[in-house]
């Protein structure tokens, strides 16, 4: 059977990672490569750099991060920021990177993922949706870490992006997203039962319970979190085991 | 010794190459050569074809680059150990119906089809941990504990004309074929490079394989 994938996700701005870690086992806990390992190391499914910062001067940073990942890591890794076009893509592959996330670029201007899933294969384009809800129970687009609305309804384009080639769906609901309140399950299910495609929750994960919810009550096919885990909350394998106990078929390792 | 990876232009083989390196300088055996040189994957005493992407694409690249008549010359003239991995697993069919009706290799007959689980509701691509099954008794899974699972991504499945040419399946709500083999030939659906430990020793064992 098919597992539920438990995914932590790095930010990271100039090489190292932004938020605050709280590993005490950790001689660099603001390395990525040595977080990556320690999470490699707990069972993680996947892993997923966000390069929160992403700009032509400091893209060498992310390739050299994403080599040295793959060096030791030997599961997928997703890195996503500031991606606009097939370079990019090819760039990042070409170091280690796994799949690629586009967002604000997708937003922009959709046929750069046509492109990329030509080009590449679907298997390797993730689109990043950030949603929030608007007057009409709809829920819209927003880029630019959530500051700029786009007038573009979420579940259109997530279908839009499913029929470019896009092979699973990142999803982040702002008005949850840091809170700690949980994952904004309308939001996901909507979107879940909208998609053929896998769709990963992102955005508010506060216990372990939130997780659980997010995969039966959102529809999700992977739960993504960073807090939780970085701030030493709970481990992988703790949340893994709180997911079995409630049923969803996870990896235990 | 020299294990060949082919770089037809497919993806991501950074991987690839990575994992197969780890485990060459363990076991000190074989170098690894990452190479689109047609020459040296002819000479090669071991393929590695990975293949992400669409059928007809790899096929088209493998054609284009001469690269088809060097991995056939090594692995069938010459008869040294073949792993394929994702589409270059499925390359060793009849026929793939990815985006039209392209041949393959032809070496274990079948063909490559949309995956199509009874459950419509399941989504596609058929991504994440899924389990190896039911007995893994074939040489490229020594020493796996009985409880194995690996990644896989993929929208098409290899399904051979004889059912036992599949040395391990999977299930998504319905079978699909994780493995094939024949002769000095295997092929994976699923990825050994990205599936930790369990890929690292899968990787270990093809390159200690003597078929």
């Amino acid at each position: 059977m098919l597992k539920v994938r438990v995914i932590p996700c790095l930010d990271v701005k100039d090489g190292r990672i932004v938020k605050g870690i709280n590993f005490v086992d950790l001689t660099d806990a603001g390395d990525p490569v040595e977080v990556a390992r320690k999470y490699d190391s707990d069972g993680a499914d996947e892993l997923c750099f966000l390069d929160i910062a992403a700009s032509q001067e400091n893209r060498g940073t992310i390739l050299n991060l994403a080599s040295q990942t793959a060096e030791t890591c030997f599961m997928p890794l997703t890195i996503g920021g500031g991606i606009r076009n097939n370079d990019d893509v090819e760039m990042l592959l070409r170091a280690g990177a796994d799949k690629v996330s586009f967002n604000t670029a997708a937003v922009a201007n959709p046929e750069v993922v046509s492109t990329a899933a030509n080009r590449f294969g679907n298997q390797c384009i993730v689109v990043a949706i950030d949603a929030k809800a608007v007057d009409d129970g709809k829920w819209e687009i927003f880029t630019h870490g959530g500051r700029r609305s786009t007038g573009i309804d979420a579940i259109y384009f997530a279908r839009e992006m499913e029929r470019r080639g896009a092979g699973e769906i990142l999803l982040t609901g702002i008005d949850t997203d840091g809170t700690k309140t949980g994952f904004n399950l309308e939001l996901t299910r909507s979107v879940s039962s909208h998609v053929g495609i896998p769709v990963i929750a992102s955005g508010g994960v506060g216990n372990l319970q939130h997780l659980v919810d997010g995969i039966i009550k959102g529809g999700a096919s992977a739960v993504l979190a960073a807090s939780i885990f970085h701030f030493g909350e709970h481990t992988i394998k703790e949340a893994k085991q709180h997911m079995a106990a409630a049923g969803i078929p996870v990896r235990i390792t | 010794m020299t294990s060949v990876i082919v770089d037809y232009g497919s993806g991501n083989l950074h991987s690839v190459e990575k994992s197969f390196r780890k485990m060459a300088n363990k076991l000190g055996a074989d170098n690894i050569l990452l190479t689109s040189c047609p020459e040296r994957v002819a000479n090669a005493e071991r393929i590695i074809l990975p293949g992400v992407g669409a059928f007809a694409a790899c096929r088209d690249s493998l054609s284009r680059s001469g690269l088809f008549e060097a991995v056939e010359h090594a692995t069938i003239r010459r008869g040294v150990p073949f792993l394929g991995i994702c589409v270059g697993m499925q390359l060793l069919a009849t026929v793939g119906l990815e985006h039209g009706h392209t041949p393959g290799f032809d070496w274990i007959p079948g063909q490559v089809e949309p995956v199509q689980p009874n459950d419509r509701k399941l989504k596609i691509p058929h991504m994440g941990w899924n389990e190896l099954g039911p007995s893994l008794h074939h040489p490229l899974f020594h020493g796996l504990p009985p409880v194995t699972d690996v990644y896989f991504v993929h929208s098409y499945h290899f399904v051979p004309k004889d059912p036992a040419a599949a040395i391990a399946w999977t299930d998504y709500s319905g079978p699909i074929v994780a493995a094939v083999a024949r002769d000095n030939i295997c092929g994976v659906q699923f990825h050994p490079e990205k599936s930790q430990i369990a890929g690292l020793g899968i990787v270990g064992n093809f390159l200690s394989w003597r078929p």
